[in-house]
């Protein structure tokens, strides 16, 4: 069995995590085109901010940039790219292909996801495959690296690909107490590290760690929680009721309101474009300041190895949340000595 | 139960399109339980077809007949002079009655009245839910008798998603969370420690995915004659 050291995949990620070092990921969503400069353009906003940039995998069902082909050019880029499979587009032999080309292609760190429902998206015509489901998928990938094979369970001949493998949780979607014990099911599944939904209350994420903490999970696997800056209110308040296991405390929607409070009570028409342009910029510094509280807030809590930053088409707010959480610059582990793959 | 629903009139009447005569075809079981093809709806059926006919100046001779199962042979011999007669017979049977009277009365043109959606059950009067997609190997023991194959929208094994809220699914708040049902049930019964292996991949060649389906009794099979 090939070992990287005594890393799995060697990733930059896995080192910075495998060295206790707080880690960061952020989120790049690919474009609805063929157009590669979008990628480079967003790139450049992360570089140097994150340890690994996740790349979404036709997010909310919509059709974008596969997440194979950006992390591509993130290589080429010199980013590191995390990349994202959902179990909707794909059934096992698609991602098992689709993996060994990705690892082909010099990438070294996987997501492995549901996916939304297609009823969502762009094409809720389309026919889904949840072949094989999430936990499985990290089974899956999981074994492709440590026992060489496929998920038929015939051997793989050549070089497999090693992926550092991740999966994602929910801590407050329904039911929640099932939540620490699903963790569980995807770390003993394989998932080295895990990425959260948008996490805004702390308290209940305390909650959920704590369980965390009894099942003795934080010691198994690396978790980063999800933070995400809030752009307004009516985007917090459109959190809050529409998307499943986001809970935003009143508090935090009352101080973004605040932010924007000497422009409240006017109509539409009142404000001109001066103004409304001026009470976006207060809103975004407002949700900024909330995202580096909560991702100081997050470091305190036991358990918890990184961040992963979701800033929903607005790369440009990493830089500052990663600077004003006093984590920048990254840390720089050197790779492990270069191995000849074994063909 | 198969539970179906009754096309359009509109697209009946596509359906039928230029025949003059037309049998309209009920069946006796599933679809007269769920109120989509029985022969109360098959005489309305071909009453409504006689009308549209006659107003659009094109007056069709509409029968209706209605046997007890549309899917065995034998019921369908009962209807075969009549069958004979006609130019077009509307099928109100779910979709295996359709396709029953095509193999049966080779010489038939057989179109649906019917959409055939799925199997269930009534939940309550008016209301029918789906239970089971056939998927030809049963884990209902897994799941406390509840099918994540037809009952969660993503099918699966290792549920919830995180998509589940107070009960609902992400897709609909009318659709319950098959994983909180399950959960839920696990928890009365005190069996949740049933939730906490991981479940592999489904084998899904017992499922429609391993092409079309046959089961063979040759207990049941009748001997040939020496």
């Amino acid at each position: 069995m090939t070992n990287t050291n005594g890393y799995l995949s060697g990733s930059n990620l896995e080192r910075v995590l495998k060295n206790g070092h707080f880690a960061v990921t952020a989120e790049l969503g690919p474009p609805q085109n063929a157009d590669r400069s979008v990628i480079i353009k967003k790139s450049a906003l992360l570089k140097g901010y994150c340890d690994g940039v996740n790349l979404t995998d036709n997010q909310t069902a919509i059709v974008r940039m596969s997440s194979i082909g950006a992390g591509a050019i993130l290589v080429q880029e010199g980013l590191e790219p995390i990349i994202q499979m959902v179990c909707r587009d794909r059934n096992r032999l698609a991602m098992q292909s689709d993996l060994l080309g990705a690892y082909a292609l010099g990438i070294r760190n996987l997501l492995c996801l549901t996916g939304d429902h297609q009823s969502f998206g762009n094409h809720p015509g389309a026919k889904n495959v949840f072949d094989i489901d999430s936990a499985q998928m990290v089974q899956m990938v999981s074994e492709m690296r440590d026992k060489r094979i496929f998920q038929c369970g015939e051997e793989m001949k050549g070089q497999e690909p090693r992926f550092f493998v991740g999966a994602a949780e929910s801590p407050f979607a329904h039911p929640v107490d099932f939540r620490p014990y699903r963790l569980g099911k995807k770390v003993k599944a394989g998932a080295s590290f895990i990425q959260t939904q948008i996490v805004f209350d702390i308290p209940a994420f305390k909650k959920f760690m704590e369980k965390v903490r009894e099942l003795g999970i934080h010691k198994q696997t690396y978790i980063l929680p999800g933070v995400s800056p809030l752009k307004s209110p009516t985007m917090a308040k459109y959190m809050r009721d529409n998307v499943p296991g986001i809970l935003i405390p009143d508090e935090i929607i009352k101080r973004m309101e605040a932010a924007g409070a000497i422009w409240a009570g006017k109509s539409k028409d009142e404000l001109t474009p001066e103004d409304k342009k001026a009470r976006s910029k207060a809103w975004q510094a407002e949700g900024i300041k909330i995202c580096i509280e909560t991702i100081q807030q997050l470091r305190e809590v036991e358990g918890v190895s990184g961040v992963h930053i979701m800033a929903i088409e607005w790369e440009e707010a990493v830089k500052p949340i990663v600077e004003g959480a006093g984590l920048y610059p990254r840390p720089v582990v050197p790779a492990p000595e270069p191995q000849a793959d074994k063909n | 139960m198969i539970v179906a629903e009754q096309k359009t009139l509109e697209e009946i009447k596509t359906l039928v399109g230029s025949a003059k005569n037309v049998l309209v075809a009920g069946c006796g079981t599933c679809v007269t339980v769920c109120f989509a093809g029985g022969s109360r709806e098959a005489a309305i059926v071909a009453a409504e077809l006689r009308m549209a006919s006659k107003l659009a100046g094109d007056a069709k001779a509409v029968a209706d007949v209605t046997v007890q199962r549309q899917c065995e042979w034998e019921y369908l011999d009962e209807i075969a002079e009549q069958v004979g007669k006609v130019d077009v017979v509307l099928s109100l049977g779910c979709g295996i009655g359709v396709q029953a009277i095509a193999e049966h009365f080779p010489n038939a043109w057989v179109v649906p009245g019917l959409n055939t959606k799925f199997m269930g059950l009534p939940t309550e009067q008016g209301v029918w839910a789906e239970r089971c997609a056939a998927c030809g190997d049963c884990i209902l023991g897994l799941t406390g008798g509840v099918c994540p194959i037809a009952r969660c929208s993503k099918s699966l094994l290792n549920g919830p998603c995180g998509g589940s809220l107070d009960g609902h699914c992400e897709i609909n708040s009318d659709v319950s969370c098959a994983w909180q049902l399950i959960y839920d049930r696990l928890t009365s019964m005190d069996k949740l420690e049933v939730l906490m292996d991981i479940q592999p991949p489904k084998n899904w060649k017992t499922s429609r995915d391993g092409g079309p389906r046959k089961i063979v009794r040759e207990d049941l099979r009748l001997g040939k004659e020496e």
